[in-house]
């Protein structure tokens, strides 16, 4: 495994968004659940980029690895179970193969589950590239007693299959020497494809008349015709816009009088993986109580599922509050705050604008993006722990009831519920959702589940404001967001996706160990593009708040940011503020937890404990309350924002966000404002 | 000797039977994603769990499936009886 690669020169700082040019290219293909990550995880080790595919907001991993002194570009396609356009992973995945021409295709398939991970196979060997099967899992198929003859299989199949157990790196060096063999000498290329009844083929080569010289090169005629009898989404659209409308018409009157063809076509792919399984696939004994289906009998139970369910989430908050918290604080006092000193010290001669901008702006900047690894990190193992041995699916299963009032799946439970620690998670977990539609829906929604630093805020002006009715505030404010989760869910899946819901059908992997290159991969690929991304969002926006909270005179009394302040004075009568609210809910865009802190800055510095009695001495019920419901609902802190750029690809999104919390958030501490003023507050 | 007969909905059946798909009925885009996932007419699933309410689980071609009531609503299953 480690001769596979060896240490790669990165020249320009792995800036490449695609491949090496001048290595020869492997892509890597399979359903999802084959071990296809760990595969590629072994081959390329840290050699590799996560960026997303071009205009689209699919993760494309790439990488270079190297065999016997070449080097190779990898390609890890979308883990897809077929390639007709269900998804953009789909498009992705066949698009790749047909524009890009890889030398090679792994198709990467499990000897545990091979009769339906052969059907994308079936799809694979019909396309001009050519293809070789790396027989993945052979361990967990031994263990269920199912024996894979891989010669019996490539015989069959008539492209090259080797065995593999991906997680314990057997039979990868084979795999790659096989694999760069046949793009080297392609003798072997031609698999064999699925045998069609003869009334989809009669149809088919109909269908190929109308469209011979229409189509670009690139799709093969014959595929092309097969995609439209299967009604192909995309290439029924390109069709149509290549074709004159009376060929357009011709092959539609085909199509129209074919509308069963999809299932037929697919039924003798099935047909034909019947037949291969059959020669190569020995199954002794059937109806053994596997692994799995013991711990599915709590896992997806309607009860004891969601009891499991509540204590593993438990458990993933206890250790956010046992190590990220404290680990946070740490960072902040020893590294944050020493840095800040440091470099306050070093620039005491420079002018003081210069050296408060980099202590208080850049510095303050680039520590609020450093504190919040801890959390982060906890948050993307725990996640990719339980993604990776196969629980992710039954907590989708066990919520999907629960989830489905909002027009969402069980899918978005779990990134929503990382939202309690921090939204910023929350957002980028939305990846494990596989329709466009409820994915930005739940990024929409996700900023409504209170995060730990809305919490801390809440947690020392409640009881600044409330005394000892503050834990009936704290409650009555954790409930308020979570029934306008629900409300506000419920509104824009009618709004804005029309009350579709996509449908609900999800492979629950059988479970297995966890592999810890995958996990830690996945955690140091995720923790990376958050700093890179959001970092620099973070840091522009922090010094450009820490300028506006500074100029013109020095001082946050009588700075922009202050007058600001007092301009939207009147405005903020209305939600009961006056201007050191107004100024201390806008600087809690760079980070939540600073609404404390201008406010102890505004009233004079004093101690948390002046502090608090001057805010109860100055607020009425009525204004404290409507200030805690604002600072609750308010737009997305702003590394919740550069994440959700970051993963809808557009300014588009991030900027309905803030519209929507903006009216959302002032509505509510109006209404709230003017209630507690009616009641006599 | 097993023989298929009594046709039902893939929703009405109870937990440990098998049973035959005999057709799915819905747009193409739910069938595209079922067909990639094993389900195809002729073919033998065992439902894994249902509780009369919510998403239930089957078995099909050797994989567990989760499948929201709506869509195992729309595909029609043969009941294997005893002859």
């Amino acid at each position: 495994m480690s001769d596979c690669h060896s240490p790669m020169p990165i020249t320009n700082g792995g800036k490449q968004e695609q491949a090496f040019i001048g290595l020869k290219t492997i892509a890597l293909a399979g359903q999802p659940n084959m071990g296809k990550s760990t595969l590629f995880n072994l081959l390329t080790g840290l050699n590799q980029h996560v960026g997303n595919w071009p205009g689209k907001t699919v993760e494309q991993r790439s990488g270079v690895f190297s065999f016997n002194g070449s080097q190779f570009n990898l390609i890890d396609l979308p883990g897809t179970y077929s390639l007709t356009a269900n998804s953009p992973e789909e498009v992705i995945a066949r698009e790749y193969i047909l524009r890009e021409k890889p030398s090679a295709v792994i198709a990467v398939v499990s000897a545990a589950n091979l009769e339906r991970s052969l059907y994308l196979v079936s799809e694979l060997v019909g396309l001009p590239v050519p293809v070789v099967l790396a027989l993945n899992m052979m361990d967990v198929a031994e263990h269920e007693g199912v024996r894979v003859d891989p010669i019996a299989l490539e015989h069959e199949l008539n492209i090259p299959v080797v065995a593999i157990t991906a997680t314990k790196a057997q039979g990868v060096k084979e795999l790659m020497h096989v694999t760069i063999e046949m793009m080297t000498s392609p003798k072997r290329c031609a698999g064999m494809s699925p045998k069609l009844p003869l009334e989809i083929v009669n149809e088919q080569v109909a269908i190929q008349e109308i469209l011979v010289g229409h189509l670009p090169e690139i799709y093969p005629i014959e595929w092309a015709a097969l995609k439209l009898l299967e009604g192909d989404v995309e290439i029924t659209r390109l069709a149509k816009s290549v074709l004159s409308e009376d060929a357009w018409q011709e092959l539609h009157k085909i199509l129209a009088r074919n509308d069963s063809a999809m299932v037929q076509i697919a039924s003798s792919r099935y047909e034909w993986i019947g037949k291969i399984i059959r020669a190569a696939v020995m199954r002794p004994k059937v109806g053994q109580i596997g692994v799995t289906e013991r711990l599915d009998r709590v896992a997806t139970h309607p009860v004891w599922g969601l009891v499991l369910l509540a204590l593993i989430l438990g458990f993933v908050f206890w250790l956010t509050f046992t190590i990220g918290a404290p680990l946070q604080k740490w960072l902040e006092a020893n590294v944050v705050v020493k840095s800040a000193e440091w470099v306050k010290e070093i620039l005491s001669d420079a002018p003081a604008w210069l050296s408060g901008l980099l202590a208080d702006g850049v510095v303050k900047g680039v520590g609020s993006v450093i504190t919040f690894l801890p959390i982060l990190i906890i948050f993307f193992s725990s996640f990719g722990f339980l993604e990776d041995i196969g629980y992710l699916a039954r907590a989708a299963y066990v919520m999907d009831n629960i989830m489905h009032m909002m027009g969402l799946h069980g899918k978005s439970f779990l990134p929503l519920f990382l939202g309690f620690g921090c939204n910023v998670p929350a957002v980028m977990g939305t990846r494990v959702i596989d329709s466009w539609p409820a994915r930005l829906l739940t990024i929409l929604i996700a900023p409504l589940i209170p995060c730990t630093a809305r919490m801390a805020v809440v947690a020392f002006l409640a009881p600044a404001f409330f005394g000892s009715n503050a834990i009936f505030v704290s409650w009555g404010l954790v409930l308020l967001s979570l029934v306008l989760l629900v409300v506000m869910g419920v509104l824009l899946n009618k709004l804005i996706f029309k009350g579709e819901r996509s449908a609900f059908i999800m492979e629950m992997p059988l479970y297995h160990i966890p592999n810890s290159r995958t996990v830690g991969l996945l955690v140091w690929q995720r923790s990376l593009s958050f700093i890179k991304k959001a970092g620099t969002v973070i840091l522009t926006v922090s010094a450009l708040i820490w300028a506006l909270s500074y100029f013109p005179g020095g001082e946050l009394n009588t700075s922009y940011l202050s007058q600001a302040g007092k301009f939207l004075e009147p405005a903020g009568k209305f939600l009961g503020f006056d201007w050191r609210m107004t100024v201390a809910l806008l600087t809690s865009f760079p980070a939540k937890e600073n609404a404390i802190a201008t406010l102890g800055v505004l009233f004079g510095g004093s101690s948390d404990a002046g502090l608090t009695q001057m805010l109860a001495a100055t607020y009425s019920p009525a204004s404290a309350l409507s200030f805690l419901v604002v600072t609750m609902l308010f737009i997305p802190c702003m590394a919740t924002i550069a994440v959700i750029k970051q993963e809808t690809g557009s300014w588009k999104w991030p900027l309905v966000s803030i519209g929507m919390y903006l009216v959302l958030s002032i509505s509510a501490g109006a209404l709230v404002y003017h209630l507690a003023l009616a009641m006599g507050g | 000797m097993l023989k298929a007969s009594d046709q039902k909905k893939l929703s009405q059946i109870h937990e440990g039977e098998k049973v035959t798909i005999n057709s799915l009925h819905e747009g193409n885009e739910l069938n595209r994603r079922l067909t990639s996932l094993g389900f195809t007419p002729g073919v033998d699933i065992e439902i894994m769990q249902n509780f009369g309410r919510g998403p239930m689980i089957v078995k099909v071609r050797g994989t567990k499936v989760a499948i929201g009531r709506g869509e195992a609503e729309k595909i029609k299953v043969d009941r294997w009886k005893n002859e």
